[in-house]
């Protein structure tokens, strides 16, 4: 006890809500601090001009119209299946699975491509790929949803480890349907009928994604905002004691919910294969079923959000690719700074929930 | 007294959370060989106060000195080194370790359990403790897990004690033992300020009691120079009644019929056992007993929340038909037409979810209404409205999550949608535990205008002389099952209390 007091210099203190316009000042100026900082670190470690490498960065998705297109197809899949990940992350339910749930759906869009031509009309198909990927979505999403609801089960580990069988069926199936023989890929399917393409706008071959997935914010936003069942899924996602105590049916809340999530990764599975990329390969998910896992949360599961955070990931990603080519950086670079952007954006929620306080008239006698 | 140095001595303390203001410059002394009341409604800043004397909050403005010297207390440990130990309302201890092991977690130096235990029953000894070093904690009553805390503290040589409602969760046999052992701590030497929302207890134990009211301080005096009364207008800032109403019973009727209830936990340990009552319209229901003695059960029983192993229970309907409840859910019932309102225990674990707002707190009960796919949202935010101008919910607003709201508060939230649903049978357990004075006279007032409207009312209370005066009948429950049924006007306390630890007590001597 004979240590000598000191005052601390400052301590950190809760805020009360802040007004919308200072927590985005803070957020805008941590998006400003994280560009400096980047800046720094490249003209220490590169000696390149930070400003012509923000322009790289930039054209990686503005510089042409093309490049533009691709930002926005990308930011639509990403958030396509963003927005199937957060109904069951609102219920505090961890589906991890969305990259085999969309991969499903890819595969099922695929079989209804490949095998019906000859059998039904166009339009038929067309119909019977959109039937069969939510669903073959929603039945790979619900299998650990079942277990979860019945015995309580944990469905982070369930639905990831889901998403290696998808993998492997996949790989069978490019062997099955290998086109042409002994290639191993699947290749363009139907290049000459266009049959079960889905039908595009003249002009945009990525417009139709997009619509639809915009369409789709918008439908998830109000359901879980809105509509009774969003509401049963916060309540089951906060307390599930309480849940019961209303009456409200747990297990059904969860299975209804994880088939509803793995239907929309079935539609990200048929928009990938049925209208952009018109095969199938085991990695066309591309890993966006994790990287939704990143848009939810910072969006806090907010579908609206999540629009802004999937560009923003969508937006570095793409320009880490860009100044990988024109500066002959290693791609890992464009990823540090990637990670200085994210870490910053992320340190600044912090600022906007606590306040540090410097301790006045440290030592003073009264 | 006025030459003693203090022990504690808070000068000017603030402490803000965002806007709320929850210390206003207080200005507070404590002294050895002494027992301090800390008294003040919920939200007042009592164990915010506390708090910031434990090193868990740091104050916003104001100075701290131990024995006359100025101190900075910056964490927990600080506040050790400075011998200050605080027993708080929720017990931090290890369910798997044993007393001692819990006693001596996180102390720095050779982990030696021996010289631990024979420590500890040294400090046993002085004080009249009843501590096993070696039981585990899973093993423990609630009030031997309080012992540890207790002990915890001492033997990392605190001198000045805090205890943060100790006596919520305790008997009235074992409140007695407490404060025994508090009295023999105080004759030590030691300084004790104890937070309670019993008048009677702060009575019979405190040698002096200060006041807070909305986080400022206002003022303090020797116990025996005042009464519940003065202190309770203290507290509240204007004179309140301190009379719980009983009106006779209007016309009572069988409304729940309850026959050879038996219950059993998950792991199959017996709950309840042969349980039989019944519980009339237009009355009060009381149930006593130890904490854990099947009260959860019965009440969730009757929720449909418990599964049961055999056994009935009847809702009787005002044309005298019969619904069984048994293996039905909270929502079949519901669509029977039976209006059941069920105040749990656990606040914001069940009845409530802590991260919504009042609003979307009232809708858990209403959501359902109506035919569209979309939720109601202006009718649950009107009931938040009303429920906050009629039960005086201090709150920001509505939309305030109700986690942020105080015991009290969060209560009042509870007890206001359960009661607009109007009930035809009301279970309530532990409606008022951690409440102040003023709340809980706010909820009896509201549960006597339940009964009057000719509910059933089932109030499960700790507090025995709350129970006497409030119910119409007391059902006293013993390790499961109905050690009694006596009438609420004219029972002893004594009794009541004899035929919770014992089947049948001595009631019928």
């Amino acid at each position: 006890m004979n240590k000598k007091t000191k005052t601390p210099l400052f301590h950190v203190a809760k805020r009360a809500a802040l007004p919308w316009y200072k927590a985005w000042a803070i957020r805008g100026a941590a998006l400003l601090l994280a560009l400096v900082l980047c800046g720094v670190i490249t003209s220490l470690v590169t000696g390149e001009d930070p400003i012509a490498v923000y322009g790289a960065i930039w054209k990686g998705s503005f510089g042409t119209p093309r490049k533009f297109w691709v930002l926005l197809q990308n930011i639509a899949m990403l958030l396509c299946v963003s927005l199937a990940v957060t109904p069951a992350f609102r219920m505090r339910c961890w589906n991890l699975g969305a990259e085999g749930q969309a991969l499903i759906g890819g595969l099922a869009c695929a079989a209804c491509m490949i095998l019906l031509p000859g059998k039904l009309p166009n339009w038929a198909i067309i119909l019977c790929m959109i039937v069969a990927s939510l669903l073959a979505g929603a039945v790979w999403a619900g299998i650990p949803a079942f277990f979860k609801a019945r015995y309580n089960t944990n469905e982070t580990l369930f639905t990831l480890m889901m998403n290696y069988v998808a993998t492997q069926l996949v790989a069978f199936f490019c062997v099955v349907w290998e086109s042409p023989k002994g290639s191993g890929t699947i290749g363009i399917i139907n290049p000459n009928t266009q049959l079960g393409w889905l039908p595009q706008f003249p002009s945009q071959k990525y417009l139709l994604n997009v619509l639809i997935v915009a369409v789709l914010c918008v439908l998830v936003y109000i359901y879980l905002n809105y509509s009774k069942h969003g509401y049963e899924i916060a309540v089951v996602g906060e307390s599930e004691r309480t849940a019961r105590y209303v009456g409200i049916k747990v297990e059904k809340v969860i299975i209804r919910t994880m088939l509803l999530s793995g239907a929309i990764c079935g539609l990200a599975g048929l928009l990938l294969v049925g209208s952009t990329n018109h095969t199938l390969t085991p990695t066309i998910v591309d890993g966006r079923g994790f990287t939704a896992v990143m848009v939810s949360w910072l969006a806090k599961f907010n579908p609206i959000w999540m629009i802004l955070t999937s560009f923003l990931l969508v937006f570095l990603g793409r320009g880490a690719g860009e100044i990988a080519t024109k500066f002959g950086l290693n791609r890992s670079f464009g990823d540090i700074l990637t990670g200085v952007i994210l870490f910053c954006i992320i340190g600044s929620e912090f600022f906007i929930n606590y306040e540090i306080k410097f301790t006045r008239g440290a030592g003073k006698e009264d | 007294m006025d030459n003693k140095i203090a022990a504690v001595t808070m000068r000017n303390i603030t402490k803000r959370f965002g806007p709320t203001l929850a210390n206003d410059k207080v200005w507070l002394n404590i002294y050895r060989g002494e027992i301090l009341a800390l008294l003040g409604e919920n939200g007042s800043g009592k164990t915010t106060l506390m708090n910031m004397l434990s090193g868990i909050y740091f104050p916003d403005e104001g100075e701290i000195a131990i024995d006359g010297k100025p101190v900075v207390i910056r964490s927990p440990k600080d506040a050790f080194a400075l011998g200050i130990g605080m027993i708080h309302q929720h017990f931090k201890l290890v369910d798997v370790l044993t007393a001692a092991e819990n006693i001596v977690l996180g102390l720095e130096g050779k982990l030696d359990l021996k010289t631990a235990a024979k420590k500890i029953r040294e400090i046993c000894d002085t004080y009249g403790f009843e501590v096993d070093p070696d039981q585990k904690i899973y093993d423990m009553s609630v009030s031997q897990k309080q012992t540890v805390e207790i002990v915890k503290v001492l033997y990392r040589g605190a001198d000045i004690l805090i205890l943060d409602e100790p006596t919520a969760v305790l008997t009235p046999q074992e409140t007695d033992k407490l404060f025994a052992v508090l009295r023999n701590m105080r004759d030590a030497g030691k300084a004790i300020v104890i937070i309670t929302h019993k008048m009677h207890e702060v009575e019979s134990l405190s040698d002096r009691v200060a006041v807070l009211r909305h986080g400022q301080f206002i003022g303090d005096m020797p116990t025996k120079s005042t009464n519940a009364q003065e202190m309770t207008n203290m507290m509240v800032g204007h004179p309140v009644v301190l009379n719980i109403d009983r009106p006779e019973p209007d016309d009572p009727k069988p409304r729940v019929e309850v026959r050879d209830l038996t219950v059993r936990d998950v792991e199959g340990t017996l709950k309840l056992d042969h349980v039989s009552f019944t519980a009339m319209s237009g009355e009060i229901l009381g149930i006593a007993g130890i904490s854990g003695s099947g009260q959860k059960e019965l009440l969730e029983a009757i929720a449909g929340l418990q599964p049961v192993e055999s056994g009935s229970i009847e809702y009787i309907a005002d044309n005298g038909q019969r619904e069984q409840l048994i293996g039905k859910d909270p929502l079949a019932i519901q669509e029977m037409g039976v209006a059941l309102s069920f105040v749990p225990e656990d606040r914001l674990g069940m009845g409530l979810v802590g991260n919504m707002d009042l609003g979307y707190n009232m809708m858990l009960r209403s959501y359902r209404s109506g035919k569209s796919v979309f939720t109601n949202r202006k009718a649950p935010y009107k009931l938040a409205r009303q429920m906050v101008d009629f039960l005086e919910i201090a709150t920001p607003s509505v939309e305030t999550p109700v986690r942020r709201l105080s015991g009290g508060n969060v209560q009042k939230v509870l007890v206001g949608r359960e009661i607009a649903n109007a009930p035809s049978v009301l279970l309530t357990a532990y409606a008022v535990r951690g409440l102040d004075i003023n709340s809980s006279y706010l909820i009896y007032d509201t549960i006597n205008a339940q009964k009057m409207r000719g509910v059933a009312v089932v109030y499960v209370g700790e507090d025995l002389d709350v129970l006497l005066e409030l119910c119409d009948r007391i059902l006293v429950l013993c390790g499961g099952k109905v050690s009694g049924i006596v009438p609420g006007r004219g029972a002893k306390k004594r009794d009541v209390g004899m035929m919770m630890t014992k089947l049948g007590g001595n009631a019928h001597e």
